[in-house]
């Protein structure tokens, strides 16, 4: 674990993050032109019809939305265990883009739905617990902003992170355990055609590229927050 | 590229304008987050740099 603390150090935290920025950054942006050209490039699909253009949209939100909340439960494991600061910060910093994917994934699931299913919503186990998902996110951050006392804040948030992980295999094996609306998975099934698989992993290496650049200028930002804060409090 | 969206395009459209006006504000609402703190915290350290 010494080479996690060592990058876990607010100060080679920001030197190592100000080096990756640049590169996530730029990555994100090209990769999601290059799926936008590709997706809309491509045919239409034989039963979808261009609603197949959801897919790059809807898919990357939701795979996101259960990943950010995945980092953010192994944040918030290593600030109850470690007591590791940049770990509360790291998580806290993450909650509000991971409620944005979830929302994300909502809504383009929602419009892909009423054209392909006859509605926008259905309450199967799949939407369910994805909007649970976003719930979780909302208690995350409500807990934070709650609790005046940072350390029991982030305590008490850490733990709700961590009771609310049992969410996600949930999430993804609902398609299996029960009789859904949803469609079951298909992207590692190899059930989706190539021209539509490349502008989706495309897209989905975009959006996971954004949220590290995201992800990364939050901490940095709570990071300089908390250096003002200092100088705030040791006075002139 | 293909921009006909018929019959779909009162589905498509709307989530792909969603999708890109929620990325694209919560980007420029983190950077202004980034560039407030930044300005906040040197106006901070302007004066104890130039203490002797």
């Amino acid at each position: 674990m010494n080479w996690l603390f060592r990058y876990a150090n607010p100060h080679e935290f920001m030197r190592l993050s100000g080096m990756v920025l640049p590169f996530a950054a730029i990555g994100a942006a090209l990769c999601v032109l290059a799926a936008l050209y590709l997706g809309f490039s491509a045919p239409s699909d034989y039963q979808q019809g261009r609603t197949v253009l959801i897919l790059y949209i809807h898919v990357p939100a939701a795979i996101m939305a259960m990943t950010v909340y995945g980092a953010l439960a192994v944040c918030s494991l290593l600030s109850l265990v470690w007591r590791h600061p940049l770990s509360d910060t790291a998580a806290r910093a993450a909650a509000p883009l991971g409620a944005l994917f979830t929302a994300l994934g909502l809504i383009t699931g929602s419009l892909w739905g009423k054209p392909m299913w006859g509605t926008y919503w259905v309450w199967d186990a799949r939407l369910t617990s994805f909007l649970l998902l976003l719930f979780l996110y909302f208690g995350y951050m409500a807990l934070w902003n709650a609790i005046e006392d940072e350390t029991r804040a982030a305590r008490a948030a850490a733990i709700l992170a961590l009771v609310g992980a049992v969410n996600i295999p949930i999430i993804k094996f609902s398609v299996n355990w029960w009789n859904t609306l949803h469609q079951g998975e298909s992207i590692m099934s190899g059930e989706v055609a190539p021209i539509f698989l490349a502008p989706l992993l495309l897209m989905m290496a975009g959006y996971g590229l954004l949220f590290l650049t995201l992800w990364m200028v939050r901490i940095r930002t709570a990071i300089l927050e908390r250096r003002a804060r200092n100088l705030m409090q040791a006075g002139p | 590229m293909n921009f006909d969206m018929s019959p779909y395009g009162a589905y498509i459209w709307p989530a792909y304008a969603i999708s890109a006006l929620a990325l694209i504000g919560t980007t420029a609402w983190t950077l202004a987050a980034w560039r407030r703190a930044k300005a906040r915290l040197e106006a901070l350290e302007k004066p104890a740099r130039g203490k002797p």
